[in-house]
Formats: structure tokens, C-alpha cells, sequence
């Protein structure tokens, strides 16, 4: 079996996440977002609906922040998906991509290459995440394991959320219009378990958190800091990643496809 | 890109104060006649916080201690004012950008006295945020918020758009300050703590840790509860005079600011 193409393949990306990742930190713009943003909300959500836990049918926590942490690494994921789609969409106004289509690559190493780096942000998301919590008092019940674990799930979701960027970032073409789908991650998340208990939300919230994927992902990467590791909930948090990184990878191919096509 | 023309005294309309401060509003307002999809996500943004916040937090409303059972009703002044936040962190911006094409120093150079030149700017703020404040009202008494009556309404969008105002003198400031519209986060993140770091979620007796502190200190926690006061009780001149206080406050110490940051950019 020639191992060459794939050895070859797997510089490209390395190449090209390298190059995503000096990205990001060299423009402040893009690693704000990911990290200031869902802090501060962080802070707000804390301080403001602490009691929150007094209210008959939250589940048993040690506080609030506890139970905070998982919504803000969703968000922040969530914008590290949106970050890699906004440099994508720059890196094809700016002409960087058609340089790419011409050179002799695999075209899916483009993509997988920005993913790879956009899943380094969601690790760095979970690193802040949990450095915060631990600084602010948050206790992480499952202990190191479930440190690591929250790591993993976290890096995969960002994945994830970064195929729904890099499909959209390929669809469009420009920066403008990724950057519109901001608020649509908000939508998206209050409708899901990420801030609040799904029993404890008003409808028609509440009905549509059961079955929105983001809510098993926030609640897979809720369960290592609130209580021990449950297998139950990380292989519902892993299907919440693979519906949402599977549509993103269809979208992102099919884009791909109809970029070159146009090409 | 319009022309301001500023007569010379007395050479005619155009020349008095009033006239230019008309003319350099309607400048600032052009953007929204223009390109009036700009304008959308700041429409938008707000009102989904608002529904997005009241379904995830509603169920606050059952703590004992909360001062209503409808959780939106109490949500949506914080919302107005997010609204008008962030209409004054985009004035800030487009200031930047003036600066940063050069327009704003033709504008240092002609005869137009500076206060104009900043009041023009922050006041147009206050027009271009009862876009947002409308969108907001329609969509919150259409979903069951309650109606604050007649004087609380009009209270609540006056001091909501005077809010707009200084949240753009404050935006103003950081523009003169660094000249670049790279500093449209720190405009738009200052507005936010503001504006959230209050009783925005909840009454200051059920506000927790650091935040119990901060929303007492903060004053624009005075001007919330002002334009609040009708969407969950009573309105009454106890209420609102801290909240005129504070914008008033506020006003007076940003326009020094900014002032003083128009007054580097010619000297």
C-alpha cells in the first residue's frame, strides 16, 4: 500500500492549520470573539441568575458557575466554528483559495486544514473554560479524567461548528456574510439546554431543547463538572457532534464542489 | 460622501448653529436612507436576546423576591437600552471611519465650533435608535409584555434614546482616542458590561457575588430602573429622577471627554 499521497496529504493540512492558527493569534479579531465574548457573558449569567439554583427542579450543583461552565464552551466553540468560517471567506476574497485550487493538493485538505485549527481553538476555549471555573471556585466532579474528557469533547465540537463555518464561508464567498450568522448562534443556543436546565425552560424553547443536538453536546460536556462520567451522556454528546460535524462536512463538499465548478 | 457647506456669519441659514447641527445630523442619517440593510443585525440582535434571555431565564420569576411573574416584561428595558448601546458604539465607529478616510479633519478645519460638530453626532445616536426601541416594543407588547401606559412609554423610549446619546459620546471618545475602527470591539464590549453588568436579570436583592456590588455602583443601573419602572409597576418621579440623574451625570462627563479628544485631534 503507498502511504505517500496520505503522508503527503497530512502536510498539507498541518501546513495550512499552522498557518490558520498563527492566523488567529496575530489578529486579535478573530481570537477575541471565541474567548472575551462568552466571558463576559459568563460573568453576567453568573452574577445575575446565580439563584437560579433555589429554583425547584435545578439539578443538584455545587453553584451556578458549575453549571455555566459548559454553556460558555459551547459558545465559545460555536464562535470559533464562526471565526474559522469568517478567515476562510477572507482567505477567498483575498484570492488565497484559488491559489490552492491550482496548486496540486486534495481539495478536502483545505478544509480539514482551517477544521484542524478551529478544533485547536475549541481546545483552547475548554483550557479558559475550566482555568476560570477552577480560578472562580467551580469544583470539576469527575476530576482529571472528566478535565480530560470535557478537552476532547470540546476540540471535536469546535470541529464540528467549524464545517457549518467553512460550508458557509465556501457557499458565500465572502466575510460579510459569515459574520451575519453571529446572532444565529445565539438563537441556536438559547434554544438549546446550554445556559439553563431544559425542564427549566419556557416554551416553546423548552420542546425544541429535547431534541436540538447542541443541547446533548452541552449536557455531555455539563456532566464531567457537575457529577461523575456517564457513558450515556458522552455517547449522546458525541452524536450531537457528529449530526452537526456530519451536516457540516456534507454542506462543506457540496460547496467545495460548486466553488470549482464555478472556478 | 456629502458636503457640508458652512457659510460664512451671517452670509446665511446654513451658518447658524441650529442649521448646522441639522445638516450634520442628516449627514449621519444618510447611512440608514442609503443602505438600509446595515441597519438590520442592529435591529435584530436585540430583540433576540430578548426572546432568547426570557426563554432561558424566565424561569427566574419564581424566586421569592422577584418583582414580576413575566419575566420579558422586566427583560425588555434592558434590551431598550442594549439597543441604544449599541447604536452609540456603531456612531463610534462610523466616527472612526470618518477620521481614518480623513473626513472628519476637513470637518476640524471648517468654522463649525466643536460641540456642534459632537452633538450633531451622538444626537443623530439617539434618532437612529428608536429603529431598534420600535421593532422592540412591537414585537414585546405583541407577546405579552406589559403595557407601561402612556407616560411610562414615553419615559422609557425618551431616556432610552438620551442612553443612546452618551453610549455615542462614549463612543465618540474612544474614536478620537485611537483614531481606528480596530477599536469597534472595545466599544462594543464596554457597552455591553454597562448595560448587562446591572439588574439586568434580576431585582439587586437576588443578584449574586461580585454583580450585587457592581450593579449598585454602576449608574446606569438608575437609568434601567427608570425606563423599567412602567413595564412592572407604577411610574413615579422617585424612580426616575436617579435615572435622569445619572444620564445627566454621565453626559456631561463623556462630552467633556470627548471635547477634550476633538481638541487633541487639531492641536
Amino acid at each position: 500500500m503507498n502511504l505517500a499521497p496520505l503522508a503527503a496529504n497530512l502536510r498539507v493540512i498541518s501546513a495550512l492549520s499552522a498557518r490558520s492558527i498563527k492566523q488567529a493569534f496575530r489578529r486579535p479579531q478573530f481570537l477575541a470573539p471565541v474567548l472575551i465574548f462568552p466571558s463576559l457573558f459568563l460573568a453576567v449569567n453568573t452574577g445575575g441568575a446565580g439563584r437560579a439554583v433555589e429554583i425547584p427542579g435545578f439539578p443538584e450543583v455545587h453553584g451556578f458557575l458549575d453549571f455555566q461552565l459548559a454553556g460558555s464552551m459551547m459558545q465559545a466553540t460555536m464562535l470559533a466554528g464562526v471565526s474559522g468560517g469568517i478567515a476562510l471567506a477572507l482567505d477567498i476574497e483575498m484570492g488565497f483559495i484559488d491559489r490552492l485550487f491550482a496548486a496540486p493538493i486534495a481539495r478536502s485538505a483545505m478544509v480539514l486544514g482551517r477544521l484542524a485549527a478551529t478544533g485547536l481553538l475549541g481546545l483552547l476555549a475548554g483550557v479558559w473554560f475550566l482555568g476560570i471555573g477552577l480560578i472562580f471556585g467551580a469544583r470539576i466532579e469527575a476530576g482529571v479524567p472528566g478535565v480530560l474528557l470535557i478537552l476532547v469533547l470540546a476540540t471535536l465540537a469546535a470541529t464540528a461548528f467549524g464545517g457549518i463555518g467553512a460550508a458557509l464561508a465556501l457557499r458565500a464567498g465572502r466575510a460579510s456574510v459569515v459574520q451575519g450568522i453571529f446572532p444565529l448562534v445565539f438563537v441556536i443556543l438559547f434554544l438549546s439546554s446550554a445556559f439553563f436546565p431544559g425542564e427549566l425552560l419556557l416554551e416553546p424553547a423548552r420542546s425544541i431543547s429535547t431534541w436540538n443536538p447542541l443541547s446533548f453536546i452541552a449536557d455531555g460536556l455539563r456532566q464531567p463538572v457537575i457529577s461523575a462520567i456517564s457513558l450515556n451522556e458522552v455517547g449522546k454528546c458525541l452524536g450531537g457532534i457528529a449530526i452537526v460535524g456530519g451536516a457540516g462536512w456534507l454542506l462543506s463538499a457540496a460547496a467545495l464542489r460548486a466553488r470549482l465548478k464555478a472556478a | 460622501m456629502s458636503t457640508v457647506h458652512v457659510s460664512a456669519p451671517g452670509a446665511g441659514a446654513v451658518g447658524s448653529p441650529l442649521a448646522m447641527l441639522a445638516v450634520m445630523m442628516r449627514r449621519a442619517l444618510n447611512e440608514i436612507i442609503r443602505v438600509p440593510g446595515a441597519a438590520i443585525p442592529g435591529v435584530l440582535a436585540p430583540t433576540i436576546f430578548m426572546l432568547g434571555l426570557t426563554s432561558v431565564f424566565g424561569s427566574l420569576t419564581q424566586l421569592p423576591g422577584f418583582t414580576t411573574d413575566s419575566y420579558m416584561s422586566f427583560l425588555i428595558p434592558v434590551s431598550l437600552l442594549q439597543s441604544a448601546a449599541f447604536t452609540g458604539a456603531a456612531t463610534g465607529v462610523n466616527l472612526a471611519r470618518d477620521i481614518e478616510q480623513g473626513w472628519f479633519d476637513r470637518l476640524l478645519v471648517s468654522p463649525a465650533p466643536r460641540p456642534i460638530l459632537l452633538a450633531a453626532t451622538v444626537l443623530s445616536a439617539s434618532l437612529r435608535s428608536l429603529m431598534p426601541m420600535t421593532m422592540l416594543l412591537i414585537v414585546g407588547l405583541a407577546l405579552g409584555v406589559r403595557f407601561p401606559g402612556a407616560d411610562g412609554l414615553a419615559l422609557a423610549i425618551v431616556l432610552a434614546a438620551a442612553f443612546a446619546a452618551v453610549a455615542a459620546t462614549w463612543g465618540c471618545t474612544l474614536a478620537l482616542r485611537f483614531r481606528t475602527q480596530s477599536a469597534a470591539p472595545l466599544m462594543q464590549a464596554s457597552m455591553f458590561m454597562a448595560v448587562l453588568f446591572t439588574t439586568s436579570y434580576a431585582p439587586q436583592d437576588l443578584l449574586t457575588g461580585w454583580l450585587h456590588d457592581v450593579a449598585r455602583l454602576n449608574p446606569v443601573t438608575q437609568v434601567l430602573e427608570a425606563v423599567r419602572q412602567g413595564f412592572v409597576g407604577e411610574v413615579s418621579w422617585a424612580d426616575t429622577w436617579p435615572g435622569l440623574a445619572a444620564l445627566a451625570a454621565l453626559a456631561v462627563v463623556l462630552s467633556a471627554l470627548a471635547l477634550r479628544g476633538m481638541k487633541r485631534n487639531t492641536d
